[in-house]
């Protein structure tokens, strides 16, 4: 058992695969030499060689074209985005290319890639570089999507992402990377599709990703103290496989709903999940579901304005509150 | 309590075919249930263990109320649904990626204007609670589902519920009648929905009547002619039923329904007759009976007639319909006004065949009287309705053309 | 680096009878299905779009014929003749633009994504450019593993000018991949002259020094010259030599689409280019030339052309993909569920 941090926990998790499997390579800018700029990929370089972790060109395209390519044909690429904000300068490759060609092809076509990118905002970046933007990616048949909250989770998930024969874009999130977690020796390995009930409770259900989860739940234990209200935190964790089934068993023991997005609000993922959520356990339903989520704005690169942008804790526990007591 | 009929809200278990702690298979017959009109047999749909009854014999309990739990062996019932754990994914479907709820449980918004949360509908119907009596903790009086708990306890806690809760109104008819003797007759479901329907349809359709006599002289000697040549027996009632259904068709502006904001009009004479039983009456429809010949209306009334007396009529075999017919002929009633039930807009009551002195000689009359529900029928158009009705049964020849 | 123009070869010097014969074969096998593939069109058999390569055949089948059997094809959605040229079935592919279930993707691709990984066709692509980073990336698996096997990426001259060309191009050359890329040249980007639209001459030739890369540009209709460059490109690439740009000058006799009927070409090109620069002609006359018989071509011919038919006919005769197939694929499993 260790402490790990995100960041260790990245490396870690990619150090786990590349030595499991010779086919896994990873590519992306500054991620050799340099151990990435959120210094996510630090002594990858040294341990597995120029071969196996190449540094390229800010060549968005190119790299994830060359990662489409090189799983096709027959290596596990994992292919960094420096900042999830760029996935629109490639998006052609997310959207029209490894997510489809299995179906286009009829099966012919294999694209066990990776994309691994640095998402969400907190770190005063601005608005072209903080977004989270895992919505943007699980309206695309095809495609897997994960958000991992803690450090164990990293590298469970990246794990499990690296063996799913399927196309998997991990989003890691930049606040998070200095956060630290037990992690326990040897090999880990988690399974996409499952959610987990992170803080059980009995009077509302609280579906979050990412950063959001542990201020989800520091606005329950909030709410417990101060207001007796008892809410569960689902940490949703991968968005395409959607555990639907462990949010639908969570609202059918609450009755509540709230989900807390990072992303701005049209569209954001927790629509589909309450779109779900509202239709089939309607019935189930003591009142109307609600999203709790960044204005509907670009994020300012102020950090008073940003902290005003993304939901707090305290934003969170006061939405909570006033829906209940109605 | 499963759903019998559109109109049906609660049923009595008459019989229990297992006790607590019998194992239970699927298909297996549980209870019997009498609903307004039939009695019908309630087979399990899992396996497993009788673990409690909550409706007992001789009870009532609403439609969709839970009556029984069966549980799994040796583990006892839960109170609450746990959380859901799957074995296995979903089989996705095309176009049916999110599974809407089968069943609906009613208005967000009651008549009284109060909402009532989505849980809070569900609970209470599956308690059986009326919501209309349920006061709301939520803004505006709005139900929640800690509403319908509330209520649930109080239920829980009283005694057992009887069958026909004494109303006030029956206290002091006893009272009236104590130095009487009587017998008491408890009421059935057959006879409580009769009464309340009736009531309904006195006091809310403004009722008008339109008599007529009908010669029925050729009429009776065609049947005579058709019954030579047939093993089956036409009854006249069947050209009846027959005629009016043509009538129906003639003036298609009465053969309508009241729906509260419009008028229905339909295509077809869907005739309900009128058949007595013991205790009570039913009225199974003959759909579509102007396309139907007298022999296969005479098949038709004859089986559900046999089935209406064993009280075996399904739901949809006396429900809907545009219109009725009531004979008391047989009886030697000459000529009476039926009540319409409801939402049909006419019934007519036919009298019994009297030789009768006519202008020249006698003649065998039969006086038709037809109750018309005026927001639907005016007093011309009832009187087209029984002039095609008369002009039909008086050249009988058009019934088989 | 110096500008070369490769249009003067010694045609035809030390290559095998057999090979040059097979070569004929492809191109005339190119033409007489893609014209088969127009007529099916008219009468509605082919159903939405499809890229016809008519007059670019000489390209397709002299680097297919140059390539070993485990190399890798990455061509555009005018990519029939690629698919062709390579040994797929004349009738998976017909099938597949009419939409049957005997085609190449069971219909669930089309015309624009034609593949078929048994023949080392590792896609059509219908977003001009994707393909040269993707084919970058199969390159990059062969060198990584020590695997002799070399890309080809096939693209036209519009595409030298969207982003992907440019990463693409820069990765192949700083990485020595084993990739050829090869430019087809017919003179016009969609419905637009090529020279309207790009800022130099040649529009892959001229770009080659960009990335370090030998300017080649060369006769695109004539098959012995394409062979010829393109073993050269490939024995420089399996020998870890890197990759090559090869522009190759052609041209298409049909409209960018089906729906372009290419009125905005200059009275007589087209004629000219049918007559004179007509890859098949130009190989048949050297054929003879070379003395081969004309009743051997004529044989070549024949076999072509009742294979098109019997392809044809299996077609017609092929059911409408099953309503079960909707759903399938999507992900490795062989199924589409997205939630639990």
């Amino acid at each position: 058992m260790a402490e790990l941090t995100y960041r260790d926990a990245v490396a870690r998790g990619i150090a786990q695969e590349m030595e499991r499997d010779s086919d896994v390579v990873f590519l992306g800018e500054d991620i050799g030499k340099a151990g990435g700029v959120f210094k996510a990929t630090v002594g990858l370089y040294d341990r597995f060689g120029p071969l196996r972790v190449r540094d390229t060109p800010i060549s968005e395209q190119a790299i994830m074209g060359a990662a489409m390519g090189a799983a096709m044909t027959g290596l596990k690429p994992i292919a960094e985005i420096m900042f999830s904000d760029f996935i629109a300068v490639c998006f052609d490759y997310l959207a029209n290319q490894f997510s489809k060609s299995r179906y286009m092809t009829n099966g012919q076509a294999k694209c066990p890639l990776v994309v691994r990118t640095a998402n969400g905002g907190g770190a005063r970046f601005g608005a072209q570089h903080s977004q989270s933007v895992e919505n943007w990616c699980m309206m695309i048949p095809g495609l897997k999507v994960v958000a991992p909250s803690t450090p164990l989770d990293v590298i469970g998930l990246l794990a499990a992402s690296v063996r799913d024969p399927d196309p998997v874009i991990f989003f890691e999130h930049k606040s998070l990377y200095a956060t630290k977690g037990e992690v326990p020796d040897g090999e880990i390995l988690d399974q996409l599709g499952v959610a987990k009930i992170v803080r059980p409770g009995t009077d509302a259900t609280i579906l979050a990703l990412a950063l959001m989860v542990p201020r989800a739940v520091a606005a329950a234990e909030k709410l417990k103290a101060e207001h007796g209200v008892d809410c569960e935190v689902v940490d949703v964790r991968s968005l395409v496989p959607m555990d639907t089934q462990t949010m639908l068993g969570s609202v059918s023991r609450t009755h509540r709903l709230f989900t807390v997005e990072e992303n701005p609000r049209l569209c954001g993922w927790g629509a589909e999940l309450v779109s779900i959520i509202a239709d089939e356990a309607f019935y189930d339903l003591d009142g109307p579901p609600v999203r709790i989520t960044t204005p509907h704005i670009p994020l300012p690169s102020t950090d008073i304005l940003e902290d005003l942008a993304m939901p707090s804790v305290d934003r969170i526990v006061e939405t909570i509150r006033r829906s209940l007591g109605s | 309590m499963p759903q019998l009929g559109e109109t049906v809200t609660e049923g009595k278990i008459t019989v229990w075919f297992k006790s607590v702690g019998d194992a239970v298979a699927p298909g297996d017959n549980l209870f019997e249930i009498e609903t307004d009109k039939v009695s019908m047999e309630v087979p399990a749909t899992s396996a497993g263990i009788l673990k409690e009854i909550r409706v007992r014999q001789g009870e009532v309990a609403p439609v969709s109320a839970v009556v029984a739990i069966i549980g799994d062996n040796g583990s006892a019932p839960t109170p609450k649904p746990a959380i859901r754990k799957k074995q296995s994914p979903i089989t996705l479907e095309p176009y049916n990626e999110v599974h809407t709820p089968a069943r609906n449980f009613g208005p967000a918004r009651l008549a009284n204007g109060v909402t009532v949360s989505p849980l809070a509908r569900r609970l209470a119907v599956e308690a059986g609670v009326d919501l209309e009596r349920v006061k709301g903790s939520g803004p505006f009086g709005r139900i929640h589902a800690a509403d319908i708990e509330a209520v649930r306890a109080v239920q829980a806690s009283t005694a057992a519920p009887t069958p026909a809760p004494r109303t006030a109104a029956a206290t002091p008819v006893r009272a009236l009648y104590k130095d009487v003797p009587f017998e008491e007759v408890p009421l059935d479901a057959m006879r409580r929905t009769i009464a309340r329907r009736l009531v309904e349809a006195k006091q809310t359709i403004p009722h008008f009547y339109l008599a007529i006599d009908v010669d029925i002289t050729r009429l009776l000697a065609l049947r005579e002619e058709a019954n030579g040549a047939l093993p089956e027996k036409l009854s006249i009632n069947d050209f009846i039923i027959k005629g009016f259904a043509l009538a129906l068709q003639r003036v298609p502006a009465a053969n309508a329904v009241w729906a509260e904001d419009s008028v229905l009009r339909f295509r077809h004479s869907d005739v309900g007759v009128a058949v007595a039983i013991e205790g009570g009456l039913f009225t199974p429809v003959i759909r579509r009976a102007e396309t139907k010949s007298l022999s296969a209306i005479s098949a038709e009334m004859k089986d559900l007639a046999a089935r209406a007396r064993e009280r075996k009529l399904l739901p949809h075999e006396y429900q809907g319909g545009v219109a009725s017919i009531s004979n008391l002929g047989m009886y030697g009633v000459r000529e009476f006004s039926a009540i319409i039930n409801p939402p049909q807009s006419t019934i007519l009551a036919v009298g019994a065949g009297q030789r009768r002195q006519v202008e020249n000689g006698f003649a065998t009359l039969m006086t038709v009287t037809l109750s018309c529900d005026h927001r639907v029928v005016d007093g011309a158009l009832g009187a087209q309705l029984l002039a095609a009705f008369k002009a039909v049964i008086e050249n009988p020849i058009t019934l088989l053309i | 680096m110096a500008t070369k123009h490769r249009t003067e070869i010694a045609v035809a010097e030390g290559l095998s009878e057999e090979l040059r014969l097979r070569m004929y074969r492809i191109q005339v096998e190119l033409r007489e299905s893609e014209q088969r593939a127009y007529d099916l069109f008219l009468q509605n058999l082919v159903k939405g779009t499809s890229h016809l390569s008519l007059g670019q055949e000489a390209v397709a089948t002299g680097f297919a014929a140059a390539m070993e059997p485990g190399d890798l094809t990455f061509c555009t959605y005018r990519g029939h003749a690629h698919t062709l040229a390579r040994g797929v079935p004349m009738d998976r592919v017909l099938g597949e633009l009419m939409g049957r279930d005997n085609g190449l993707l069971r219909g669930k691709g089309g015309s624009m994504h034609l593949t078929s990984v048994e023949h080392g066709v590792m896609g059509s692509y219908a977003i001009v450019g994707a393909h040269i980073p993707i084919a970058c990336g199969a390159a990059w698996r062969a060198q990584y593993k020590g695997d002799t096997d070399v890309s080809t990426c096939f693209f036209g001259d519009g595409t030298t000018n969207i982003g992907a060309f440019h990463e693409g191009l820069n990765l192949a050359a700083i990485w020595k991949l084993p990739v050829v890329f090869v430019c087809e040249n017919n003179l016009y980007m969609e419905y637009t002259p090529i020279g309207d639209v790009t800022a130099v001459r040649d529009p892959a030739a001229g770009r080659a020094a960009a990335y370090g890369l030998e300017s080649i540009i060369i006769d695109g209709q004539d098959a012995d010259v394409v062979y010829r460059t393109a073993k050269a490109a490939y024995d420089k690439a399996r020998s870890g030599g890197g990759p090559s740009l090869i522009e190759c000058l052609t041209y298409r006799y049909s409209g960018h689409s089906r729906a372009d009927p290419a009125k905005y070409r200059p009275e007589g090109e087209l004629d000219f280019w049918r007559g004179k620069r007509d890859p098949i002609r130009i190989y048949r006359e050297r054929l003879l030339q070379a003395g081969i018989s004309e009743s051997t071509l004529l044989e070549i011919e024949d076999v072509v052309r009742q294979r098109v038919e019997e392809a044809t006919a299996i077609c017609k005769a092929a059911p409408p993909p099953p309503a079960e197939l909707l759903t399938t694929d999507v992900y490795a499993d062989g199924g589409w569920a997205w939630r639990n």
